[in-house]
């Protein structure tokens, strides 16, 4: 049994995030004065449409991979579970070999070799893919863990009911492995996004390295950083409180 | 219901679980009981009887129609069957009424507003009405096995299957079930039964297999087994289940 959740109101919910986010200002406002940080905002303030089309790329560039990397991530689990065996090995080879290896250097070596040698100069799409290809190789984990944590005896009720194949997976598998899979799949989008960033090592004009440029045009450093954080944010935690609504839904004890 | 059962084999893996057992149950008999210890084969049995497991060799006849156990003839005879476990094996998403009616909508293609007025009746039946919108995990384990009862019972099955359905339950929720049980029976549904509660098997039984180590030792009219058990394994089986009771 997992604690009962108690019923919060709506307002008793903001008044402790604002409490919270009100404490969090004061520690960062407390940081910078310790550093005696001489602030700039003018001057960056005139690159804003230069981040925020940073913003923009990384919204579409991630929102691109995550719509692939789902399917991606189901075909790897359902080619992990193969009949056939060379199906199966390459399956489970590919995730291995993508879960072993850091975003980095998978981007590293998928754009400058793969790409190039397929004639793809633009970075966004290898990088679409390659970001991906490595949450996907995640995701089939995720799934597959989902999958076999469904007992045999809901299998076997399946059968006792009279359901075919198709329906077993439609009334008992799906609705159940999505349930208990949610919250894997939550923070891996979440990572999503802020693997993003990294796409900037391949030439991406995505967020983080819009900041980059900016800061270098307007001479600052840590008024990039702030707005680089808070729009990464905006991002994620919608996200994460979407899922969590729809966990909640979902909700029932096994 | 004639049951006819010849040289049932079924192994899992090189472990034999039931070992050439062979058994025949007159037309008449309404309640068949399984007895046997534990790891006898009680529930092996009754799966193949039910058409859940394919078994390994031997055959059974049903009325004097043959089991077929090509999956598509199996997924027919089994639509044809209700089955209730040990565990309940309620589905854990669903809320009572949606475990009833879901499979009478998709496997017995009654539309979706008889579906669950049928649902609804069965479970009033049950004495169910109030918990109708719970979940499995909202419920006792007498109420979750009431509701698996159900869920068999509803789509009016040929044969219901009942495999140590209280064992997983407490005293007072064993008593609400098998009342329940008792009732199907004397309504004329024709069940499959196997137990370890001996004193309600001598109550609801027309017919007793007892099996031991796979094989069929005593295949006989209730009355007859319990009161003069025609071999000692029989015999000291019933007296070590009745010694404290
Ligand atoms: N899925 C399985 N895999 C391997 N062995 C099994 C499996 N199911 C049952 N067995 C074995 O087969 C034998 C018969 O099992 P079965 O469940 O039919 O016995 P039972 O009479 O129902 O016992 P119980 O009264 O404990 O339920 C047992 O020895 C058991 O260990
Ligand atoms: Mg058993």
């Amino acid at each position: 049994m997992s604690p009962e959740t108690k019923p919060r109101t709506l307002l008793a919910e903001v008044f402790w995030n604002l409490l919270l986010g009100l404490g969090m200002l004061l520690g960062i406002w407390f940081v910078f004065h310790a550093i005696k940080y001489n602030w700039h905002w003018e001057s960056l303030w005139k690159w804003r449409w230069l981040i925020l089309r940073g913003w923009g790329a990384t919204v579409v560039v991630s929102a691109l991979a995550l719509i692939v990397s789902v399917p991606l991530g189901l075909l790897l689990m359902f080619g992990q579970r193969s009949r056939w065996i060379p199906v199966r090995l390459a399956c489970r080879g590919c995730v291995e070999l993508v879960r072993g290896t850091p975003l980095l250097v998978l981007l590293l070596i998928g754009y400058y070799g793969v790409a190039n040698a397929l004639g793809i100069a633009k970075p966004w799409l290898p990088g679409v893919c390659l970001l991906a290809l490595f949450h996907s190789s995640y995701l089939s984990e995720i799934f597959r863990g989902a999958w076999e944590s469904i007992g045999a005896s809901q299998l076997e009720a399946a059968r006792a009911v009279g359901f075919n194949q198709q329906q077993t997976w439609r009334f008992v598998i799906f609705p159940q492995a999505f349930r208990r899979a949610l919250p894997g799949t939550a923070g891996q989008m979440v990572s999503l996004i802020k693997d993003s960033s990294l796409l900037s090592v391949i030439g991406v004009e995505e967020l983080t390295q819009m900041v980059r440029a900016a800061n270098a045009q307007a001479y600052t450093a840590l008024e990039g950083f702030i707005p680089l954080a808070v729009l990464y944010i905006l991002l994620t935690i919608p996200l994460s409180w979407w899922t969590r609504r729809i966990e909640e839904r979902y909700k029932f004890e096994t | 219901m004639h049951i006819q059962v010849s040289q049932l084999v079924k192994r899992y893996g090189s472990h034999v679980a039931l070992d050439g057992a062979s058994f025949e149950v007159p037309a008449d008999v309404d309640c068949l009981v399984l007895l046997g210890a534990s790891g006898s084969g009680k529930s092996t049995l009754l799966r193949v009887l039910g058409s859940l497991l394919t078994p390994d060799s031997g055959s059974i006849h049903i009325n004097g129609t043959a089991l077929g156990w090509t999956d598509e003839a199996m997924l027919r005879q089994r639509r044809g069957n209700g089955f209730v476990f040990q565990s309940f094996n309620l589905f854990p998403h669903l809320s009572a009424e949606e475990n009833v009616a879901l499979p009478l909508r998709e496997v017995h293609d009654i539309n979706a507003r008889v579906a669950l007025h049928q649902a609804h009746e069965t479970l009033e039946k049950f004495g169910l009405a109030e918990h109708v919108k719970k979940r499995p995990a909202e419920m006792s384990g007498g109420q979750q096995q009431r509701v698996a009862l159900a869920r068999a019972i509803a789509p009016k099955p040929g044969l219901l299957l009942l495999d140590e359905p209280t064992s997983a339950l407490d005293p007072v929720m064993t008593q609400e079930v098998l009342d329940l049980i008792l009732r199907l029976a004397e309504d004329g549904q024709r069940t499959v039964l196997s137990t370890h509660e001996i004193t309600f098997a001598r109550k609801v039984a027309d017919w007793v297999v007892f099996l031991d180590h796979g094989v069929v030792v005593e295949s006989a009219p209730a009355s007859q087994f319990f009161d003069q058990p025609g071999t000692d394994l029989a015999r000291h089986f019933l007296e070590s289940l009745t010694r404290y009771r």
